[in-house]
């Protein structure tokens, strides 16, 4: 093996998958170094499950390869299977079991030694804070507990790749932030983490990702180096009524898209020497003040927005 | 296949009927349920039932006698016979169940005596309709009695309570002792055993999907052979205590008479139970909706085993196509080996012909079971 092959945790090539007459996924390239934790970012529909679906070795592709780990999905799914951890965008535990015995259950389906893996159900149970709950049944826990009991009983046999299908949707701050702190601590020690996710934020916090849209990665790439790719320059501008803003903004001339974000609207436009007098000359017709419009740094739902040429997630 | 991860689905497995009312009403309640309302005879409602009558007097009051049979709706004459003897051909043609026989001196008993006596001969081969059609003999008679007393009494000036009547005098052929129970209650084990066998399975896989728990599992290295065996082991334990259950009701509250060994009565047993919860688990793997595959288990199993395995229906009473087809379906090598067990003292040897029925239709079930289940979303 030569060591660039050795870096590699995730490779896809080609993959495609088709229900009936809808293209799932549809030629999809990408691959993912050991260590990075790599975002599937997409809207409802794009094709985010199906590929993490095919990645666990749970669906087969129509035509393309998979590499997890340095095994072949397609030829050896149950060896890659050892190697690997899905958390389905469904809660996959048993909601009729305890926490402890749930965590039992998945130790045992990978032979986690006694020993390893109460010191390790431990650890993470006191890491995702929720030691004081092992004797609950897991149909009781918040949507938050829940999905970070999926993240325990993902991570109790050590696993080199973790898939995890949009794991904090629907899950509060607090448990939002445990939830990244064990991410952290996991890409430390060098698993590479692959997640689908709703929320931009979080998309920010990925080293890379792939931009989804009709089952095709239209993008990929990081966070950073997307908005460079960003065509355009971006204002902000604050406003009480920022809906009417929108619309009054919306087809000026060099205006290349508009973004309601909480109580700003941010402008793209082609040419920002040329535009901001402009604006400002429109702005004042409106009775804006003249401070209210600034320059500022595009966010990753302006990248999304931009690129996929509609509204993002959220 | 590793014993760590058949124990770890085993035991979940186990807890999680614990857990499950509908489950455990299944495991525990079901049986004790159907053993006291099969065991204690399904009543059913038969309408003309086929009559033979022999009137060897033919008079106006016994013609009225058999009126009364036939417009009670329960009888009707299939034929009118013109010596004894022709009651025995007629039955084992099949013609009729039943047959009347008036006396000779019918009406002139009754006119001088107040009563006189008929015959009532019934072909006891199914017991159940024996005993209903019977019941309803009865009915008709006491019908008549009602209006020749009233007719007497107005003759004869005297209170009707003291008039004697007509009275039947029943007889069964071909069962004498019309000991029904002996006979049906090795089936009845056996239809409670396949129902409940096969509902529980019916339901571990088809939970897993509807749960949404199918798709996390099939993503660790547990083999499917591994899901089948860990899924069945607890099923298999809990068909064990249910058929301890209903055998130990047979002997005790139904009184069956047991003369075989326990060896092979838990050898056949646990041969049976095989082959209903692989058949439950089959359906399981397939449908994966739990109710869809409770109810095609119910379908698949109480069908065969009420109407063709012999149990109330003798099976040497049926056409030759479905005696033939007979051949197919597994509890009838049940039934015939429980109430050999029961009844004859049979052993493992004697049994050898329905115990290799069972023993192909087991290892075929667990071997089309072991390979239906695909670690598969699609
Ligand atoms: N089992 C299936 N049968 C039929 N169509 C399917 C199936 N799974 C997915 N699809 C279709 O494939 C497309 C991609 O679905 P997928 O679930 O991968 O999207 P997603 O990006 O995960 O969306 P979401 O954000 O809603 O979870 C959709 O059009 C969906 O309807
Ligand atoms: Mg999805």
């Amino acid at each position: 093996m030569t060591a660039e092959v050795n870096d590699v945790a995730i490779r896809a090539q080609g993959l495609s998958k088709s229900f009936g007459a809808v293209q799932a996924v549809r030629a999809a390239e990408f691959t993912v170094s050991r260590g990075e934790i790599f975002g599937l970012v997409g809207p409802d529909g794009a094709g985010k499950t199906t590929i993490m679906r095919m990645l666990a070795g749970v669906l087969r592709p129509d035509a393309g390869g998979i590499l997890v780990d340095g095994v072949d999905v397609g030829a050896e799914a149950e060896r890659a299977k050892l190697r690997l951890s899905y958390m389905p965008q469904r809660f996959g535990l048993y909601e009729d079991l305890t926490v402890a015995e749930n965590i039992f259950f998945y130790g045992e389906l990978f032979s986690v030694p006694r020993k390893e893996r109460l010191a390790r159900s431990t650890e993470l149970l006191d890491a995702a804070g929720m030691s004081p709950f092992r004797r609950r049944l897991a149909g009781q826990l918040s949507g938050g507990m829940k999905q970070k009991l999926g993240l325990v009983c993902a991570l109790i046999h050590t696993p080199q790749v973790l898939l995890l299908d949009e794991p904090t949707t629907g899950v509060d701050p607090v448990s939002r932030r445990d939830f990244w702190a064990i991410l952290y601590n996991l890409r430390e020690s060098g698993v590479t983490i692959l997640l689908s996710t709703a929320y931009m934020d979080e998309a920010e916090r990925c080293s890379r990702l792939a931009l989804l849209h009709g089952g095709q990665i239209r993008y990929c790439d990081t966070p950073a180096r997307l908005k460079q790719a960003m065509p355009g320059a971006l204002f902000a501008i604050a406003s009480p009524t920022p809906r009417a803003l929108r619309t009054a903004v919306a087809g000026q001339p060099g205006v290349l898209g508009v973004l309601l974000m909480g109580d700003r609207v941010h402008v793209r436009v082609d040419d920002p020497a040329r535009r901001l007098p402009e604006l400002r000359d429109l702005l004042a017709g409106l009775g804006v003040p003249d401070g209210a419009i600034l320059a500022t740094e595009p966010g990753i739902e302006d990248v999304f927005v931009a690129l996929l040429g509609q509204e993002a997630p959220t | 296949m590793n014993a760590r991860r058949l124990f770890a689905l085993a035991y979940k497995e186990t807890l999680q009927i614990w857990r499950d009312p509908r489950s455990l009403a299944i495991a525990l309640l079901m049986p004790l349920m159907q053993m006291a309302m099969l065991g204690y005879g399904v009543s059913l409602d038969i309408k003309h039932v086929p009559l033979c009558v022999y009137d060897q007097e033919n008079s106006q009051q016994s013609r009225a006698l058999v009126d009364r049979f036939v417009s009670s709706g329960w009888f009707s004459i299939s034929r009118t016979l013109g010596r004894q003897a022709a009651i025995r051909d007629a039955m084992d043609r099949g013609e009729c169940i039943a047959a009347l026989v008036i006396p000779v001196d019918f009406s002139r008993q009754l006119a001088t005596t107040g009563s006189a006596s008929v015959q009532a001969i019934f072909d006891a081969t199914d017991v159940n309709t024996t005993n209903i059609a019977l019941g309803y003999a009865e009915g008709a008679v006491a019908q008549a009695n009602a209006q020749i007393a009233a007719q007497w009494a107005a003759a004869h000036g005297i209170k009707p309570s003291l008039v004697g009547q007509v009275d039947l005098r029943p007889s069964t052929w071909f069962n004498e002792t019309l000991d029904s129970r002996n006979f049906i209650i090795p089936g009845v084990v056996a239809v409670i055993l396949a129902l409940v066998g096969a509902q529980l399975t019916s339901l571990t896989i088809s939970r897993e999907w509807e749960r949404g728990t199918m798709e996390q599992l099939i993503s660790t290295p547990v083999t499917a052979l591994e899901v089948m065996l860990g899924k069945l082991i607890p099923y298999f334990v809990i068909g064990l205590v249910d058929a301890g259950f209903c055998l130990v009701s047979a002997v005790y509250w139904f009184g069956v008479p047991f003369r075989g060994g326990i060896g092979t009565l838990f050898t056949t047993t646990a041969l049976f139970i095989i082959v209903v919860l692989g058949i439950g688990y089959l359906i399981s793997v397939r449908i994966r909706s739990q109710l869809g595959a409770s109810q095609i288990a119910l379908l698949v199993t109480m069908l065969p085993t009420t109407l063709l395995s012999g149990y109330t229906f003798p099976i040497d009473q049926m056409p030759a196509p479905i005696q033939a087809l007979t051949l197919v379906v597994y509890p009838r090598y049940y039934v015939t080996i429980l109430r050999a067990i029961f009844l004859k003292g049979s052993g493992l040897t004697d049994l050898w012909v329905p115990l290799l029925g069972l023993t192909v239709y087991a290892v075929a079930i667990i071997w089309l079971a072991a390979r239906a289940f695909r670690k598969r979303l699609d």
